[in-house]
């Protein structure tokens, strides 16, 4: 690593890791993958858990501006909501978009039962 | 000389006169792909056939008197995350390996209509997270420059291929700095429009608020033509500006006069000697020539590249949701339809693209939406106003495009933050929405390109332009890549 990023690293890692520890953030990183429909082993858990912490603790360095009485940015021009005429204008071909899907049948996309054995046992959060 | 290095404007001009054909200009590009692809890996796919269609049609049609202006019959490369009719779109995941898009993208259909010969899909960092194009599933792209070193990325193969001429000129896209900072390190120009200006329809989505499609060329006026094909409003995007355009046909300025602003906290430091120096020498040009140059800070960019990796990975990680092996894509078994989402999709994700949608999903968690991805907008609105600020000021503001010329392949893979840093200077306009532009402006003691960046306000792509080409002329920069030079 040349010398610009470890002194930058070394300087942003100090104040995100203080604004961190100040927020108290801990990350349960086996529920974020969860949320994230991520099927990850332990190792995988435990390596990307290490990494967010430093992200994270990086990240928290916009804890340091005070944007009380700032709005959040939506589109960067500031435009609003987009509206067409509500007309029928054409479309993908159907069989064409199904042609695509890893399983289909009769029209309609086949995917596996929605409900099963460990949906039963109540595992979602 | 190839016919392979040509400039755009030249290419063209000598077809007009009989020099040579469209369908010579794609064989010269395709010659010094033969040549190069084994050391550089710029394609991920080349059209052969439907090129080669397209060159024997431009000639025709110019032949029968129908001429469509200057992209027609120039070979042109596309990133591969967005969509050529027929032809596969992987955004170089094997989650869309084998995946045919049905349509193009908007400006696809624009360069088609311009005449443009679409040699093929370039590589990229995993669906554009990256700055080294290490990230594709594959195999990384290299530098023409040195073939040991990362070309940047995400566009990394469009800009690989610009450079060392297996394309005339390239399209990438550009999140936080993904055809800039690649432009930087390959010695092309490379430039992010206004956001709304380029349709992103058929553009694979990365962070919809920052995403923008954008050129890569060998010079200026070739990526001003480029730009003039494809920016517009297109219905088919709903976030495609309705509004005005700014006049981009002959940018002009005069330098004396003009007021530029060196952003104080891209300096630094941080920064390499030679990044450094070049964008001094650059300066005093300008001075010489009459511009008024002076330093301006900034303080919003101090936490800009922060509030840039809370907003992007937030949006990659809804964005990305769309796959889940229903509709198109890969599809792993599982005992019901989440467990084969979940197993899918930890299957044919990359470790950068699973490490942003982590991060991404848990700054939008509940308890910390507020404090990561609402504070990084508000930080967003900040930005931009103190960059209006600045504006009022001054005509353009400057800085070097990448802290680092173009560095070791591997050397940052094992730590994400030394690679976020490298969009330490591009990301703000992207969080600000304005355009910038990168045009290389000198060789590091290593040989190794250095790119010199123009920001703008919005709109500004007048300003933009003429301050880029006058800062060409200045500079003089007519080094090819070692590479390029030896087939020439």
């Amino acid at each position: 690593m040349t010398r610009w990023l470890a002194l930058t690293l070394a300087n942003v890692m100090r104040q995100g890791t203080s604004l961190c520890r100040a927020m108290a953030i801990e990350i349960d990183i086996a529920h974020v993958a969860r949320l994230a429909r991520l099927d990850l082993d332990e190792d995988q858990l435990a390596h990307y858990g290490a990494q967010l912490d430093a992200i994270v603790a990086y990240a928290a360095e916009v804890q340091a501006v005070d944007t009380s009485d700032i709005p959040e940015m939506s589109h960067p021009m500031g435009m609003e909501n987009s509206f067409r005429d509500d007309v029928v204008v054409p479309s993908l071909d159907r069989d064409q978009v199904l042609e695509m899907a890893p399983a289909q049948e009769d029209g309609a996309f086949l995917v596996p039962p929605s409900l099963g054995d460990e949906a039963e046992e109540g595992d979602e959060s | 000389m190839s016919l392979a290095d040509l400039s755009i404007t030249e290419a063209a001009a000598g077809r007009r006169s009989g020099d040579h054909s469209f369908v010579d200009l794609f064989d010269a590009v395709l010659t010094r792909a033969n040549h190069t692809e084994a050391q550089l890996h710029c394609y991920l796919v080349i059209d052969h056939r439907g090129a080669r269609a397209a060159a024997e049609t431009a000639d025709g049609e110019l032949s029968a008197g129908t001429d469509r202006g200057p992209l027609h019959g120039i070979p042109i490369a596309i990133k591969d995350n967005m969509n050529i009719d027929g032809l596969e779109t992987t955004c170089a995941s094997q989650i869309l390996s084998g995946w045919v898009a049905p349509y193009d993208a908007h400006v696809i259909t624009r360069l088609k209509e311009a005449g443009a010969v679409l040699v093929g899909k370039t590589n990229l960092d995993e669906f554009a997270m990256g700055s080294s194009t290490e990230n594709s599933s594959y195999g990384a792209t290299r530098n023409p420059w040195d073939t040991t070193r990362v070309p940047g990325g995400s566009s990394g193969g469009s800009a690989a291929s610009v450079a060392v001429g297996s394309s005339f000129a390239a399209l990438g896209s550009d999140t936080g700095g993904s055809i800039r900072q690649p432009g930087s390190l390959c010695g092309v120009v490379g430039l992010k429009p206004t956001y709304g200006t380029v349709s992103r329809r058929g553009l694979v989505a990365f962070s919809s608020s920052l995403d923008q499609i954008g050129p890569l060329a060998r010079n200026v006026e070739d990526s001003r033509i480029l730009l003039e094909a494809i920016w517009g409003h297109d219905p088919g995007d709903a976030t495609s500006w309705n509004g005005d355009y700014p006049d981009i046909s002959a940018p002009r300025v005069d330098l004396r006069g003009l007021r530029v602003g060196v952003i104080d906290q891209l300096s630094g430091d941080a920064f390499e000697e030679a990044v450094s120096d070049a964008t001094r020498s650059v300066l005093d040009g300008l001075s010489d020539e009459g511009a008024e140059v002076g330093e301006v800070s900034l303080p919003g960019f101090d936490v800009a590249l922060a509030a840039y990796y809370l907003v992007a990975p937030a949006e990659a990680s809804a964005n990305l949701a769309r796959f889940d092996g229903v509709r198109y894509g890969l599809r792993e078994d599982g005992a019901t339809s989440e467990e084969m989402m979940r197993v899918t999709r930890a299957t044919g994700f990359g470790p950068e693209v699973l490490r942003r949608i982590l991060l991404g999903t848990f700054s939008l968690s509940a308890g910390y939406h507020d404090a990561f991805y609402g504070q990084a907008q508000r930080i967003r609105t900040h930005l931009t106003a103190e960059m209006n600020r600045a504006y009022e000021e001054y005509d353009v503001l400057v800085s070097p495009t990448s802290p680092t010329t173009a560095f070791e392949l591997g050397a940052r893979t094992a730590d994400p933050l030394s690679m976020y840093f490298s969009d330490v200077a591009t990301a703000p306009s992207n969080l600000s929405g304005h355009p910038a532009i990168s045009v290389p402006v000198g060789l590091d003691e290593g040989g190794l390109p250095i790119g010199f960046q123009i920001l703008a306000p919005a709109f500004g792509e007048e300003r933009m332009f003429a301050v880029a080409a006058e800062v060409e002329r200045l500079v003089g920069f007519d080094t090819r890549p070692v590479l390029a030079a030896e087939l020439a």
